[in-house]
């Protein structure tokens, strides 16, 4: 049948390549390679070098590989750049959508007095380390100016249950506000529930507020990180999560852990913690450079390789449990599959780029100054004001637009960021301005001595290589990630 | 197979013009069948005497029995006579005569669930499986054509396909037929199968939008990833680019989408590969159907390069399939039978084929899942994969 054309024909062997956008890395035998939106394919030596040479031609292989993988196009072709738009304009859609956070610090005060502290807590002086109700009607004014169509307003301390009167009402001013409003507001409480009681518990169920504490482990490791004067932190902290699935729902309160030293060989004991107590997960965390982590050193004790295999094992450990029928994500890994599965816009502030400072998050804090960040102000309280953009005087605009926030912002973007931009795991990383000016002085940071650029890598290797080694356990990552 | 075509045995007072006529045929109990394009059905003497009695406008006689002939027959002046294996033919359903030559086709038929219109034979691919090889002819006409028979199909019919050729050649024709489905049909949902190639231009997606159909659906192949394997199955340089470009421009546009994958040797050994690609830049289409191939038309010229037994991409065709519904997307096998697929593929493997020519075998009775299957083509010269064996237990 010669009015057929065989496949020869259709190769345009006429018209040039050329390589679109790429990122690699060598991965032991082979190339771990990415496309602008993150998709990863592995290649030989050889078809790295046949790649890049753009000695490729149908039917050999490769050029099918990184044909599909978007590696290149030929010259008359424009479906191959506009995929890539199209899914790079999702990947960033949250920024059509700016600062959704809006934290307020309603104290300084705490009654624990956590060693790793990392907003250097207050444990005297009411007047001076309370947020006024005049600071928190200026910030919810600003709140209100950001552009979201849904915040979220998240209570902070020192332990916020020690203004509580304050968050009542602005919980309160906020539903009113947006009862006139295009706005949706969620609400949440950072507390370590010590002071958690019924009339607490009743507020926070009539205006469906959630709760979010800190629950490192069992009960002695618990106790060690958090010390509290009666040394039961842990015993009301679990009461608390208890009481508060009882009485807000099973799904209204949430716990986060830290990671000390005296954690690192007990990560399944804490992951056992957090079943026992029927948490619908957990998110293993790093300590972060600021605050008292810093003073006390607790932040020296164990570094990027320490954490990985920290958490190397524990996420096995909680694969695991998943295998056994139990949905019980690790939040950081589900952050990390959403992204590296789908395009959908995750606008997560510490791991984004441009940065979620200011653009994702706004703070607002107890003495009435505005922060870029949570880790901005802590920096603050150790006499850092570099990520102060202004006060509650403010309007928004002149806090998000201030050329302050330009510069930390701008020059931060991983897409050009030294490292950053030529690293395969860019699109799924984010830019951390606040973590390197804390500690390199440089909110862009050299990235080879940067912790968290080699947790980061660390993470993103330990998911290519379960993704890539079983099937099983990429099927439980797919659906952490909701994917 | 239901034959769709055939000679009327006899016909007169049908006007001769060049162009053919468009009648419903109603059946003989219908008061309301008293319009110029409604025929009444006639199987035997008394209802060729009740049609006449009724003083009806038209008469179609289906019977091997000669019924044009009896002294009754004489008082209908307009009448078409076809023969007894056309019986299928009932009330609501649209039929296409010829004049001149007495020839006829069914365009419509009210009780099947798969009614496709042929908008043209004309197409600027050329499949190397296509089951309605193209014909470079002027036909036109046939767009005219269905302005008058979609008033004529009934109200509560659940869908429509529109099929080709590329119905999309004449895009403003047809999209003032679509135009007319949507006045006429609001409530049925309507399936229009092109390459997607016409979309590249901004002025046919924008007329497309414009329509604001409540339920349309364009259902485009993709055939791989890779632009020369879709640009060879299609026959046709750089139509891979137009077609993907006119998929993102359609649904910038907020527009439903299904891409369609014909399974055979030069796709289905790819399939994975497919999947992942649609899964990773395409979760937004409404619809991928993953589908068997029919063996007829160019399917059975080319036979020798597309033939594969789909028992040799069983386990590919799983893989492709649970990475699609991983992803979200709503994923269907289409005109393969349950007893050549994977388990797991089960859930989305449809009745697809369509009712006029489909069929099942013998071994098919002892099947448990007979009824769930999507059985055989019984169209072209089909063939059958050496894994059809019937399931006996759960």
């Amino acid at each position: 049948m010669t009015r057929f054309q065989p496949t020869e024909s259709f190769h345009s062997a006429a018209e040039p390549l050329q390589l679109l956008p790429l990122r690699f890395e060598r991965a032991g035998k082979h190339y771990l390679v990415s496309n602008m939106v993150g998709d990863f394919v592995r290649l030989s030596d050889d078809e790295m070098a046949r790649l890049v040479d753009l000695r490729i031609r149908p039917g050999d292989g490769l050029y099918e590989k990184a044909y599909a993988a978007h590696l290149f196009t030929r010259a008359d072709q424009s479906s191959q750049r506009q995929l890539l738009a199209m899914r790079l304009r999702s990947r960033m859609a949250y920024l059509r959508q700016p600062t959704g956070l809006h934290i307020f610090v309603v104290t300084l005060r705490c009654e624990h007095s956590c060693p790793y502290c990392q907003v250097s807590r207050q444990s005297t002086d009411r007047s001076k380390f309370d947020m006024s109700e005049e600071t928190a009607w200026r910030a919810l004014d600003i709140a209100f100016e950001s552009p979201s169509s849904r915040i979220k307003i998240e209570f902070q301390g020192g332990e916020p249950l020690l203004n509580f009167p304050l968050i009542s009402n602005i919980v309160l001013a906020a539903k009113t506000k947006a009862a006139t409003s295009s706005k949706k507001v969620d609400f949440v409480i950072a507390s370590n529930l010590a002071l958690l009681d019924d009339a607490v518990l009743d507020f926070c169920k009539r205006n469906e507020v959630l709760l979010s504490t800190s629950l490192d482990g069992p009960a002695d490791l618990h106790n060690k990180n958090r010390p509290r004067p009666g040394g039961n932190s842990h015993e009301l902290a679990t009461q608390g999560i208890r009481r508060a699935k009882e009485i807000l729902g099973p799904d209204r309160v949430g716990a986060l852990m830290t990671t000390t030293e005296a954690s690192l060989d007990r990560v399944e004991e804490i992951v056992d913690e957090y079943l026992r107590l029927d948490l619908d997960g957990i998110f293993l965390r790093p300590l972060s450079p600021y605050g008292f982590a810093v003073k006390t050193k607790a932040i020296r004790k164990y570094d990027s390789k320490g954490w990985l295999n920290f958490y190397a094992r524990g996420l096995r450990y909680i694969l695991k449990i998943n295998r056994r029928g139990r949905h019980f994500p690790e939040f950081y890994a589900a952050l990390i599959s959403k992204r590296m599965f789908a395009d959908r816009p995750l606008g997560y502030v510490d791991l984004r780029s441009p940065a979620g400072i200011g653009l994702g998050a706004l703070v607002y804090n107890y003495d009435g100054k505005v922060f870029a960040s949570d880790e901005g102000r802590m920096l603050a309280e150790m006499g850092d004001r570099t990520f102060e953009l202004g006060s509650v005087t403010d309007a928004y605009r002149s806090l998000v637009f201030s050329d302050k926030l330009f510069d930390l912002v701008g020059s931060s973007l991983t897409q050009c960021a030294p490292e950053c931009l030529d690293c395969v795991y860019e699109t799924h990383c984010g830019a951390d301005p606040v973590y390197h000016h804390a500690t390199q002085s440089d909110a862009v940071g050299i990235k080879p001595l940067s912790e968290f650029c080699a947790r980061q890598k660390g993470i993103m290797n330990l998911l290519l290589e379960i993704l890539e080694t079983s099937p099983q356990d990429a099927a439980i990552l797919r659906r952490w990630g909701g994917i | 197979m239901l034959p769709l075509s055939g000679l009327a045995t006899f016909s007169r007072g049908v006007l001769a013009s060049k162009l053919p006529s468009v009648v419903r045929l109603r059946s003989h109990c219908d008061p309301s069948a008293n319009t110029p394009t409604d025929f009444v059905l006639v199987r035997s003497k008394e209802e060729l005497q009740q049609a006449v009695d009724a003083h009806s406008n038209g008469v179609m006689i289906v019977s091997d029995n000669g019924l044009e002939n009896l002294s009754e027959a004489a008082d209908c002046h307009r009448l078409i006579s076809v023969p007894g294996k056309f019986n299928y033919l009932s009330d609501g359903d649209i039929i296409r005569f010829h004049h001149q030559s007495g020839r006829f086709r069914t365009l419509y038929r009210r009780t099947s669930k798969h009614n496709a219109f042929l908008v043209t034979d004309r197409c600027n691919h050329y499949c190397l499986m296509c089951s309605q090889p193209p014909k470079n002819v002027d036909d036109r006409w046939i767009l005219e054509e269905l302005k008058v028979v979609l008033p004529l199909v009934a109200k509560d019919t659940k869908s429509l396909c529109f099929t080709g050729g590329e119905p999309l050649l004449d895009w403003r024709e047809f999209v003032d037929v679509l135009a007319h489905c949507r006045d006429e049909l609001p409530n049925t949902a309507t399936h229009v199968l092109s390459n997607g190639r016409a979309f590249v231009y901004d002025e046919v997606v924008k007329a497309w939008a414009a329509l604001r159909h409540p339920n349309l659906t364009v259902g485009i192949p993709i055939y791989s990833a890779v632009d020369y394997v879709h640009d060879h199955v299609v026959q046709a340089r750089g139509a891979f680019d137009e077609t993907v470009l006119g998929i993102l421009k359609l649904k910038d546009s907020g527009q439903r989408i299904e891409v369609r994958v014909v399974l055979h040797a030069l796709t289905a050994p790819r399939i994975v590969e497919t999947c992942r690609w649609l899964a990773r830049n395409m979760p937004f289409v409404n619809h991928v159907a993953l589908m068997g191939l029919e063996n007829t038309g160019f399917a059975i010229a080319n036979e020798n390069e597309l033939w594969i037994d789909p028992i040799e991409y069983r386990t590919e065709l799983a893989e492709g399939v649970n990475i699609l519904a991983s992803a979200r997307v709503n994923v269907s096998v289409y005109n393969l039978q349950r007893c050549v697929l994977d388990r797991s593929v089960w859930p989305h493997a449809m009745q697809s084929i369509s009712d006029w020519k489909n069929g099942y075998i013998e071994e098919c009775n002892r099947c448990i899942e007979k009824d769930r299957c999507s059985g055989f083509f019984t169209s072209g010269r089909p063939r059958r994969s050496r894994g059809i064996s019937p399931v006996l237990a759960s």
